[in-house]
């Protein structure tokens, strides 16, 4: 069986039951031969190091993970994966239904590793505690839940839960995700899941130099001697522009350097070969001759006299900046009867999804066609037609499942190497950024130092109110000028500000790009901000919730730009929601902490608080999204999803918002998309802009769909439709007539509907002039949130055991989703505020990058508030972004009210926490 | 030979004797959960051929011998966890329940632990503090070496290139000896150590410590015994507190910490003096 000339053998095993015969090169890893030889891509792998268990299976019956296990290891085994369970393992069908019932998949990348580490803990241990079903998911990273639904979700199946929920219900229904039956059975496709095994493989040659200039060698002699290779890609392949970027003008990012890198992990060239070849082919033997030059890594550095300019156009390597004020900030602080000021600075933070970036593309009939897991679709097509200089005809996204996006996603990835490489080859081509490249070479949320001063008059109004922001924007522009306007914007956080500066800097560094992270800096600016009312509140000996309500925006009350609302501005109500509660959980950290002291424990409970807004939407820009929707001759009701689901459930939402327009049932509506050829433009999916803006694009199609089809038959906007899939009829009922509707005899348009609606939504918004006085955003979300942490004295560990988050929504279209996103975004605020510190070079693995794991996110209890916004759709918000605004604030007050510790940089390491303690006690 | 899934000790010894003879780079690696093999190979294939020891029988079992207890080479953390063990290997239990995450333990051997020299390994204290020590064979023959030998430095160990581990063999106890773990981490699970601490009493008759081990890891290239710290415990009686009010800083002498992603040295420091105190006190209980 064993061959020595191909160094591989055969191995039999028994797959979920099947005997298999796997020919598997010798240390191939399971995950590797699972999805590739023998089909099984419900097998995920997001770091191929078993810090994520994405790829566990279970191997006689134990989880395992499969990318860390030998294929040769499992002869004779038996092999369950996930949708091997999911069809036959009745644990694994009590499972997905309590998944589906709690939320549980949100992306859906880390639902299979979950799923099989639930089925063996539930084979053990029928009913698990909370704590058993911790330990038995602890291996299993998920960054989008927080984790409490799928403890709930597992513990319930233990109990018995046995009860499906329903994909039914308009606006306001705890719906199941009308995608989440895929997602649960293992058969949800991923940008790595659609290439036919055996396609040509691309990898990108890249910088292990955050700055060097290079000559490559010779290429051609290398690819003749290599076997396997078919080409190399290089700046000399690209067509049209060899640049991309996410905002006009700011296209400054290479496809492949030319003759110098500004990064640790840019890329210089592409290899592409086939397939097997590819396994063993590493980049970094092909002949490059790099000369290694000094690095700027940070604002100060980058800013200092004299260091060298990354790009010509940046003086000083400012990128851009930002600049919003009103009244005078300077008398305003001067009149202050106490002022507060610090300096905090935070880190680069990776998004950290579990699916890596991946796609595959070919060319049909001279027309590109790329799949992969993307944000933005018709942002990738323009930049592809720009690097290909092809027409925007020419090309074709087909966004797959994305496993997690967080803001990252936006920006291209493998897209313009895929392309390159079907055109060149002239054959289906596909690639995966390992952890590491992923975590080398895509966006960060920006390392920011602020320094801000706040003053506040002895009756607790906030009098004065000065912000200065350097954000490290790294080596291109990437979302840095988004950044660099969204922040002054914000950073008077929900409040009523009458003298107010904030400036913003976004600077070059050779460090990774930074761009889109869910809050696009905002967070990071509400750490200064929100601690330091704290502090202004303990000087002015006011309680903390007292005084965010004091200072608290209202309806008519005018922003920091300016703007003020009539309705809808839910920050009080927000705040009013916490209040009783954050009275009961102050009193028993009292009381908690007292029976500490008598007890010489180390550990001391604080309890902390936090608000914070932002704006739905591009700032001061259009952002339009189009929704089309038609009724087939047979009688089927198709909605176009052109926004891409990125797990938070923007497919269920719109769904749910033209349902309820249109007047029929969510399960009546059959989908199509997303595909840039016959969905149209729903925009991005950032800026929290899905709800509020393609819903209301959704909201407006419903209406007018139902309007042409009540003016057939002359029935009153009373009258109800019935869908009736494969009849070729659709029926209205109006009181007690009965109007059938002959859809098979009528015309049929271009894309073979009946009937058909297509409408568009763009916010009203008017340009910020010099002063940043205008009209930033159609509506803002509110949140306040409180923390609840114990805070080891002597170890510097900060436990949190509990958040209390009131968001508000404007309404709910589904409230599982709602309590889904606040629940995920809590934990990532989590992440940032105490452990997740991106250090380019060093921490490229999620062994050293650490984000939350199933043991570290406490209970969450979402409170919803509706004030209902004048704009969005049914009065709904955006939220996908606010919710984790507050929480790392409420974690840094909640430490100081436990500790005194004063907390001014981000994460809050246990080694920073205690050095923080020091400090209080000897101040 | 580029798998061998090894059915006998003497088959694995003759494949190891075999790749002894090539450069090093050639040489066949022995395998067993492939937990440290594979993270370390990054985004690179395996090239080297594969001994895999998981499967022989030989290695599997945790054992009582008459003079020690022995945990075969190919004992995974999930299959020491279940063993039947005296409290002295309490403090061993509790690391393994720590070791990364269910996915580790049950692919993860404590053999491989110590024969990839990580500093911050979780095994290496609890086995130091049970003077544990490893039972190496090669087709020339069969040597033990005390764990404190076999660790040389970051990533170096005693073994020569033909040697395998069999065993750990761990002298028997008293049923009175106790020992625990602590672990210090920036998350709940899938963490490395920044620091952590094995402790072992053994109480007298007349609740006095008769004997104390307490051996601190990820605070020097290999996990320390506190020699000073152990002789003041004896004699001391078995009182939480008063255990861990004995502790100084100079105890601390034989460590030597580093900077690095997880922490600064200093608090490195900080951390394993607290820690412990804290394993003493809770071993001792009161
Ligand atoms: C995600 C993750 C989390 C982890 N968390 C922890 C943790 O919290 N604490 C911790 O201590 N470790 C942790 N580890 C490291 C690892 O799991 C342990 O060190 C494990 O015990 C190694 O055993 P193994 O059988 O998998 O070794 P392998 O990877 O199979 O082998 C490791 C090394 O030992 C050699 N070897 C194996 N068996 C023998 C033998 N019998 N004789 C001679 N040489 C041999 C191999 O050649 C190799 O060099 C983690 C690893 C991962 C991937
Ligand atoms: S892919 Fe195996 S653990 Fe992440
Ligand atoms: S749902 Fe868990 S990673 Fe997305």
């Amino acid at each position: 069986m064993e061959d020595q000339a191909t160094l591989q053998s055969a191995v039999s095993f028994n797959l979920n039951g099947e005997p298999v015969l796997v020919e598997a090169p010798f240390g191939e890893r399971l995950s590797e031969s699972l999805r590739e030889r023998c089909g099984a891509r419900d097998v995920k792998i997001g770091c191929n190091a078993g810090d994520c268990g994405a790829c566990t299976v279970l191997l006689d019956g134990a989880p395992v993970c499969a990318c860390l296990t030998p294929t040769h290891q499992v002869a004779d085994a038996e092999v369950e994966t996930p949708a091997g369970l999911a069809r036959i393992d009745r644990y694994a069908q009590r499972l997905t239904t309590a998944f589906a019932r709690h939320g549980a998949a949100q992306c859906g990348i880390c639902t299979p590793g979950m799923l099989a580490s639930a089925v063996a803990l539930l084979r053990a241990a029928p009913s698990p505690t909370l704590e058993e079903v911790q330990d038995a998911l602890g291996g299993v990273l998920c960054r989008c839940t927080g984790y409490r639904s799928i403890l709930d979700a597992v513990v319930a199946a233990g109990q018995g839960e046995e009860l499906p929920v329903a994909i039914s219900g308009g606006v306001g229904a705890a719906s199941a995700r009308v995608d989440g039956v895929a997602k649960l059975s293992g058969a949800e496709l991923f940008g790595d899941d659609v290439a036919p095994a055996g396609a040509p493989v691309v990898k990108v040659l890249r910088s292990p130099y955050p700055r060097a200039a290079f000559t490559l060698g010779d290429l051609d002699a290398f690819i003749a001697q290599t076997p396997g290779l078919i080409c190399v890609l290089t700046a000399a392949d690209v067509p049209g522009e060899n640049s991309f970027g996410v905002i006009p003008g700011f296209e400054d990012q290479p496809v492949f350097a030319e003759s110098e890198v500004r990064f640790r992990g840019e890329a210089v060239a592409a290899f592409v070969g086939e397939a097997e070849a590819m396994r063993s082919f590493d980049p970094d033997t092909a002949p490059i001759e790099w000369r290694e030059a000094s690095a700027v890594m940070t604002i100060t550095e980058a800013c200092a006299a004299g260091t060298p300019h990354l790009h010509a156009h940046a003086s000083q390597n400012v990128m851009c900046q930002g600049y919003v004020a009103c009244g005078d900030a300077e008398a305003g602080l001067a009149a202050a009867d106490v002022v507060v000021e610090g300096a905090y600075s935070t880190s680069f933070v990776e998004h950290a999804y579990i699916e890596p970036e991946a796609g595959f593309a070919r060319v049909v009939d001279g027309r590109i066609e790329i799949a992969s897991c993307t944000q933005a679709p018709f942002m990738d097509l323009e930049a592809v037609a720009r690097i290909l200089d092809v027409s925007p005809q020419q090309v074709r996204i087909l966004p797959t499942a994305v496993g997690g996006g967080f803001g990252s996603k936006l920006d291209l990835s493998v897209q313009p190497y895929l392309a390159l490489a079907a055109l060149k080859t002239g054959r289906p081509v596909r690639m995966a950024y390992s952890r590491q490249e992923s975590m080398q070479s895509t966006t960060k949320r920006h390392p920011a130092e602020i320094r801000l001063r706040i003053g506040a008059t002895s009756d607790g109004r906030v009098c004065g109110f000065d912000f200065e922001g350097g954000f490290n924007t790294g080596a291109y522009a990437s979302w840095g000028p988004t950044v660099a306007n969204r922040v002054p914007v914000h950073a008077s956080g929900p409040y009523y500000i009458q003298n107010y500066r904030a400036r913003s800097r976004a600077i070059y560094t050779h460090c990774p790009p930074s761009g889109a992270f869910r809050g696009f800096g905002v967070p990071q600016s509400a750490i200064a901000q929100e601690t330091l009312f704290d502090q202004l509140a303990a000087k002015l000996d006011l309680d903390p919730l007292e005084f965010r309500l004091m200072n608290a925006l209202d309806n008519g009350v005018r922003t920091v730009t300016g703007q003020s609302f009539d309705t809808g501005v839910g920050v009080r109500a927000c705040l009013k929601a916490l209040a009783p509660k954050w009275r009961v959980a102050r009193d028993a950290a009292q009381a908690v902490n007292a029976a500490r002291v008598s007890g010489r424990s180390p550990l001391r409970r604080g309890v902390g608080l936090a608000a914070g807004w932002y704006g739905c939407g591009n700032t001061s820009m259009p952002n339009p999204s189009t929704i089309k929707a038609g009724i087939t001759p047979d009688g089927a009701l198709t909605l176009h999803l052109g926004a891409v689901d990125i797990g938070q459930g923007s497919h269920t939402v719109i769904a749910q918002i033209f349902a309820e327009a249109i007047g029929v049932a969510l399960h009546d509506l059959s989908f199509v998309g997303a595909d840039t050829d016959i969905t149209p433009d729903a925009g991005k999916t950032s800026a929290s802009r899905q709800t509020f803006i393609s819903g209301n694009a959704a909201r407006l199609t419903g209406e007018v769909l139902r309007e042409k089809v009540l003016r057939l038959c002359n029935a009153s906007g009373e009258a109800t439709l019935e869908i009736l899939p494969g009849s070729g009829r659709l029926q209205v009922l109006d009181g007690a007539q009965r109007h059938e509707i002959a859809l098979r005899e009528m015309p049929v348009d271009s894309d073979g509907y009946a009937l058909a609606a297509l409408e568009s939504y763009d916010p009203p918004i008017k340009p910020l002039d010099a002063n940043g006085q205008g009209d930033p955003y159609a509506q803002f979300g509110y949140a306040a949130q409180i923390a609840e942490v114990d805070v080891d004295m002597t170890l510097g560990l900060v436990t949190p055991v509990k958040f209390i988050a009131a968001h508000d929504v404007g309404r709910a279209i589904n409230p599982m989703l709602v309590e889904g996103q606040v629940t995920g975004g809590v934990a990532q605020g989590l992440g940032m505020a105490l452990m997740e510190e991106f250090i380019p070079g060093r921490s490229e693995n999620l062994h050293e990058y650490l984000i939350p794991t199933i043991g570290d996110m406490p209970e969450v209890e979402t409170i919803i508030i509706e004030e209902a916004d004048a704009h969005g759709p049914y009065g709904a918000k955006g939220l996908g972004e606010h919710v984790l605004i507050p929480t790392a604030p409420a974690l840094f007050n909640a430490i100081r009210h436990a500790s005194g510790a004063c907390i001014t940089r981000a994460p809050a390491t246990p080694d920073r926490v205690l050095a923080a303690i020091n400090a209080a006690r000897e101040a | 030979m580029r798998y061998l899934a090894a059915r006998s000790v003497e088959e694995a010894l003759e494949a190891l004797a075999d790749g002894a003879q090539l450069p090093v780079s050639e040489r066949p690696k022995l395998v067993a959960g492939g937990t440290d093999l594979y993270p370390a190979l990054g985004d690179r294939p395996m090239r080297n051929g594969l001994i895999d020891v998981s499967k022989i029988s030989a290695l599997l079992p945790v054992e009582a011998m008459e003079e020690a207890w022995r945990i075969g080479a190919a004992c995974r953390w999930s299959d020491l966890i279940k063993a039947p063990l005296p409290p002295c290997f309490d403090g061993l239990k509790v690391a393994a329940r720590e070791v990364g995450s269910v996915q580790i333990q049950n692919a993860g051997t404590v053999a491989g632990n110590l024969c990839n020299a990580s500093p911050a390994a979780d095994g290496v204290p609890p086995l130091l503090t049970l003077d544990a020590s490893v039972e190496l064979r090669s087709v020339r023959g069969d040597r033990t070496v005390a764990l404190s030998d076999f660790l040389l430095g970051v990533r170096q160990t005693a073994l020569a290139p033909d040697e395998l581990m069999v065993a750990i063999h761990i002298p028997r106890r008293p049923t009175s000896a106790r020992s625990t773990f602590l672990k210090l981490g920036a998350r709940r699970y899938l963490v490395i150590s920044i620091c952590m601490v094995a402790v072992m009493i053994e109480p007298d008759a007349d609740g006095k410590v008769a004997l104390a081990r307490v051996a601190v890891g990820a605070c020097s290239a290999v996990a320390q015994r506190l020699p000073a710290l152990e002789q003041r415990l004896l004699g001391a009686p078995m009182n939480g507190l008063a255990l861990a009010d004995l502790v100084t800083a100079e105890d601390l002498a034989p460590l030597s910490p580093i900077d690095d992603i997880r922490g600064g040295a200093a608090y490195r420091l900080v951390g394993a003096q607290e820690l412990v105190r804290r394993a003493l006190s809770s071993v001792a209980g009161g």
